[in-house]
């Protein structure tokens, strides 16, 4: 066991654990909350990774943007009532045999993955020497300038959605 | 040294975990915070592999998957509070009335 | 890393803590006699010398008060919120160079990790105000998390500016960028948006709605007493003392200065100026209308900033 194996450990257990957590709470504001502490380990494993600027992304975006954004919704919604009933669908076992069976089906194939013997340009040391953030921007304002400006789009194309559906209704 | 088959795997539980949740929640709103999980699942395979490879558009990738989810949640928690003002529910075994 | 260094970095940490939390309960009471003398009052006087002694009465009488939890607060997360709110104030302080070489984390994207932590912060008002189970705070909390959205993005974008300017988002190099010319001479549209920012940030007058004391009963803190409320109150002003020295760090030089003066007392000089800006901002404006305050961040300072990115862009090129 190395320092990086008993990391790792922790990491996956801790990650599993709350993954549960938040698909069972009951309370919506209880999920939204382990989701929160799932979100800083995520980061956490991403430093470990070498990839500081998307921990931080994985904070301010997700954190502090997404998940406020279900509290709210969940605080304006009324769902006292809803907390004390039955929390699965019906159809609740055939689901998780389909999970579990997908599972099974997934760590059966990619289990056997080795690491191709060509690697890339971006090692370690590299990233290193340049930072994170300045290796990201320079891939992502050359060789994805496209795909950059479509997700602008995309995103302007979301708020406007979001304004339509949302403002009240003009007769 | 980790292995990247550890990281693929413990982004394959995840996943299936969210799935499992997104298949039989009631709550709507839990519902996509599952959607949200499987999502993260994903990148944190993403970014094994950008590790692992030497290769940095995993992690592009990621950014990416992160606008969408910015955007997809945005969109769907309006198409919740819209409907909520119409029909105050949000169990999904509930809301069948968009029979055609 | 060897053992040695982390036991020396866990000294650093320490060290700067407890002189950081030193600096906290002080700033209380500079807060009450600033706006005292502005008032024409005095200021706290009984405990001490002109009642120097004061910050130190006041954490003991709230260690020692009751801790009261309503019987309807929904408890671990009102146990918690006031701790998320104190760990996101401390843990900004990391990566804030204090002089020449000095910063316990010199972290590549500092400004990123800042601008992370603030927003977790916010979790701390939403939180405590969702979980008392009261009126005003829940009202509080959700004015909190619009307000916090809003104004962040006004914050990070007026960022952007400054990132221009010197290329990086490591502070310490920002601060070396700014030798010659502050970025508050260069960039002072980003720095009115983020002057501006920062005070809905941290919830301070003019723009305190989470707490409202004439309308919300204090808001998000109606339910806590005791060592938690102290802990919220702690939260508040370090983050106020974090968001100074942020701003000091981005658009005052940081710890540059003449020489006759050490690097370190020029910064904290520096960050005491402008705390006493939060201060005499408070002593002299009224609380603004809530709905006033969202449409300002949206419609004035996201465009301003926007605009500002826009202009240091093409004369970064030209």
């Amino acid at each position: 066991m190395t320092l990086q194996q008993i990391y790792f450990g922790y990491f996956a257990t801790m990650m599993t654990i709350i993954s549960l957590l938040v698909v069972s709470r009951k309370n919506p504001v209880h999920s939204v909350l382990w989701m929160l502490v799932l979100f800083v380990h995520m980061a956490g494993l991403y430093l470990f990774l070498n990839a500081e600027f998307l921990a931080a992304v994985q904070i301010i975006v997700y954190a502090g943007a997404i998940m406020v954004l279900f509290l709210f919704v969940i605080m304006l919604l009324n769902l006292r009532k809803e907390e004390k009933e039955f929390r699965l669908q019906k159809q609740w076992p055939v689901s998780a045999v389909t999970a579990v069976l997908f599972l099974v089906v997934l760590v059966s194939i990619l289990g056997k993955i080795t690491v191709l013997p060509e690697l890339g340009e971006y090692s370690i040391d590299m990233i290193n020497a340049q930072g994170s953030l300045m290796t990201i921007g320079n891939v992502l304002y050359t060789k994805y300038l496209l795909p950059f400006e479509i997700a602008s789009v995309l995103l302007l194309v979301a708020i406007v959605g979001a304004v339509v559906l949302a403002k009240k209704r003009i007769e | 040294m980790v292995p990247l088959n550890w990281y693929i795997i413990l982004s394959a539980v995840m996943f299936s975990i969210g799935m499992f949740g997104f298949l039989s929640r009631r709550n709507l709103v839990i519902m996509f915070i599952c959607l949200e999980l499987m999502l993260n699942a994903v990148n944190v395979s993403l970014v094994a592999f950008s590790h692992y490879l030497q290769s940095i558009n995993g992690q592009i990738l990621v950014f990416f998957v992160i606008t969408v989810a910015a955007a997809e949640a945005a969109i769907g928690l309006a198409i919740i509070i819209a409907y909520y003002k119409n029909n105050p529910t949000i169990k999904v075994d509930e809301i069948n009335i968009l029979k055609g | 890393m060897s053992a040695a260094e982390m036991i020396g970095i866990f000294i650093e940490t320490l060290i700067v803590v407890s002189i950081l939390m030193l600096h906290v309960s002080y700033v209380v009471y500079f807060e009450r006699k600033v706006i005292g003398h502005m008032q024409c009052r005095m200021g706290p006087m009984r405990v001490g010398w002109h009642g120097l002694l004061q910050p130190i009465a006041d954490a003991i009488k709230l260690f020692f008060k009751e801790d009261i939890i309503p019987s309807q607060a929904d408890k671990p997360i009102f146990y918690v919120a006031p701790l998320i709110g104190v760990l996101a104030a401390l843990g900004s302080v990391a990566v804030i160079p204090m002089w020449e070489g000095f910063s316990i984390a010199n972290l590549n994207i500092g400004i990123l990790y800042i601008l992370a932590l603030s927003s977790v912060g916010s979790y701390a008002v939403i939180l405590g105000g969702w979980a008392s189970n009261s009126k005003y705070s829940f009202l509080g909390g959700l004015r909190s998390a619009a307000q916090v959205i809003s104004y962040e993005i006004a914050m990070g974008l007026s960022l952007v500016g400054v990132m221009l300017m010197s290329g990086s988002a490591n502070l310490s190099d920002i601060v070396h960028a700014q030798a010659g010319h502050w970025f508050i001479f260069t960039q002072p549209v980003a720095f009115f948006v983020f002057v501006i920012a920062i005070f809905a940030e941290t919830n301070r007058v003019p723009f305190d709605m989470p707490e409202a004391e004439t309308e919300l009963v204090a808001g998000y803190a109606t339910e806590y007493s005791g060592i938690r409320f102290g802990l919220f109150f702690m939260a508040e002003y370090a983050g106020m003392f974090v968001m100074s020295a942020f701003a000091v760090t981005c658009f005052l030089g940081g710890w540059s200065g003449p020489a006759f003066l050490p690097g370190f007392v020029w910064f904290i000089l520096k960050v005491y100026a402008f705390i006493f800006l939060y201060f005499w901002i408070r002593a002299t404006l009224p609380r603004y209308r809530y709905d006033q305050l969202m449409g300002l961040g949206w419609k004035l300072f996201i465009p301003l900033a926007l605009a500002n990115v826009v202009f240091t862009a093409l004369m970064k090129i030209l």
